[in-house]
């Protein structure tokens, strides 16, 4: 059996895996796991993922969880070119050090802003207090200046010149608002630039493919009771 | 030009840089960042971190932040002991895989009963009642998903040495049990697995790591802790009102 990507697209970190896995020609099975759906939850997935969470790779015997440990993975196992993860101990640790800050900045800001802004009020029809989605919409407006001024700054990426696996995890990550209807990158000429640049980095096919689920978020049709149920129970860390 | 590490004791993820140095005798200027005191949003400090945090490393120019980049930066670049931060693809990888989940689950949670018990009284607030019980939920979540999915019957988080994971993880662990909150009473493999990790570390320099963190609540009693100064407030308000 070859390789396998457990993924969800709905998912900023499973959108990151499966443009960099696509982008660089690796063969991989895809094995769908709708979240809204529960799948995560089954006992099947259980065997590749113990932490029940998207993404997930299967490479023979050989499980793993956590996107930023199966991009350095793939990256490494098939040996894609050197801009994504550099050997130069200087510009990779640049990309170590986004892959580190984003996780507990953006990466929380984005997730609760798609969910407070979509998920809860339309998905599930369970309203989101003003002040709750107005904080959260703050705070991803700091972390966006962060993400500008502290990494983009003048540079064509969030790293360097060359497109890294930082910015693939960074886009995916706005991809998230976006979805939900935030105006990210309208009020952000520098974001703005910085993602046409990734498009054509990344190719617009295989950024548009990889984005389709979530640009389509809002034709998603209103949970059913049982779904509804479950996602409100699971997902109530995310109003906070 | 030698390595400067600007550190704080009191941090969990600035004693896992500590502790990583110091143990591979690791070359480097200490330069303290007391944030009790507010020195991380001193105009000194500005210049190494625009945010404010730390850790920080600077070797000459090359200005470094983010804990996790800086042990690998230190590891690869120092060339310490391969069980650290194996080369092994797969190895490698579960430490990856730790870090990732350690990002998510611990990292922001055991740090909360230091800000609960000592550092948002430190500054006339008081975090309400149910986001302590909040987080002590999220802390026995966590503490026994390390048991059951990551350490298991293994000696070591990853495997069967030391790592750059059982550093971070061991940190973290220690800030409640600072403040009181034992959370290694009554976790048998826990309890196991700090032993040997401390043993490995050696009890000099956990005493040297530790001493800080571990008399906080004698320095609050004899009201020796610094009161932080006007600027250093808002970051501290901020982080209060981000505990869940």
């Amino acid at each position: 059996m070859g390789l396998e990507l457990y993924l969800d697209l709905l998912s900023q970190p499973c959108r990151a895996v499966y443009i960099f896995a696509k982008k660089n020609g690796i063969p991989f099975e895809l094995r769908a796991v709708d979240l809204l759906k529960g799948q995560h939850h089954s006992d099947a997935f259980a065997q590749v993922n113990p932490l029940k969470k998207v993404p997930a790779l299967k490479d023979g015997d050989f499980t793993l969880a956590e996107s930023v440990a199966i991009l350095l993975y793939l990256s490494r196992k098939y040996k894609a070119p050197d801009h994504w993860y550099p050997q130069d101990l200087q510009a990779r640790a640049r990309v170590d050090e986004y892959l580190a800050w984003q996780h507990t900045t953006l990466r929380s800001s984005c997730s609760r802003a798609m969910w407070q802004k979509m998920m809860f009020p339309v998905f599930l029809r369970e309203p989101v207090p003003p002040e709750t989605l107005a904080a959260t919409l703050a705070e991803l407006d700091r972390c966006l200046q962060l993400l500008e001024d502290k990494f983009l700054q003048d540079q064509a990426f969030l790293t360097g010149s060359r497109i890294s696996l930082a910015d693939l995890v960074a886009m995916a990550e706005l991809m998230h608002p976006v979805g939900a209807g935030c105006r990210v990158f309208e009020s952000r000429p520098k974001l703005a630039t910085w993602r046409q640049r990734v498009e054509a980095a990344v190719g617009e096919d295989l950024f548009r493919e990889a984005n389709a689920d979530i640009l389509k978020l809002k034709d998603l049709p209103p949970a059913d009771p049982v779904t509804r149920e479950k996602l409100r129970l699971s997902m109530q860390a995310l109003l906070q | 030009m030698v390595l400067e590490l600007y550190l704080d004791l009191l941090s969990q993820p600035c004693r896992a840089v500590y502790i990583f140095a110091k143990k591979n005798d690791i070359p480097f200027e200490l330069r303290t960042v007391d944030l009790l005191k507010g020195q991380h949003a001193s105009k000194e400090f500005l210049q190494v971190n625009s945010l404010q945090r730390v850790p920080a490393l600077k070797d000459g120019d090359f200005i470094l932040t983010e804990s996790t980049a800086i042990l690998i930066y230190l590891s690869c670049k120092c060339q310490t002991a391969d069980h650290w931060y194996p080369a092994d693809l797969q190895a490698r990888a579960r430490i990856h895989e730790y870090l990732g989940w350690h990002a998510d689950c611990i990292r922001g949670t055991f740090g909360v009963p230091l800000w609960i018990r000592v550092l948002a009284p430190l500054i006339g607030t008081q975090v309400p009642e149910e986001k302590m019980d909040r987080n002590r939920t999220a802390m026995d979540r966590a503490l026994q998903q390390l048991e059951d999915k990551f350490l298991g019957d293994k000696a070591f988080l990853v495997g069967q040495h030391v790592t750059l994971a059982d550093l971070m993880a061991l940190e973290e662990l220690i800030q409640p049990v600072a403040v009181g909150y034992d959370v290694f009473e009554g976790r048998q493999r826990l309890a196991a697995w700090r032993g040997r990790v401390e043993a490995f570390l050696g009890a000099k320099l956990c005493q040297e790591a530790h001493g800080l963190v571990l008399t906080i609540l004698e320095q609050e009693a004899k009201k020796t802790l610094p009161v932080p100064p006007a600027e250093a407030y808002l970051g501290m308000l901020r982080r209060i009102s981000r505990i869940p």
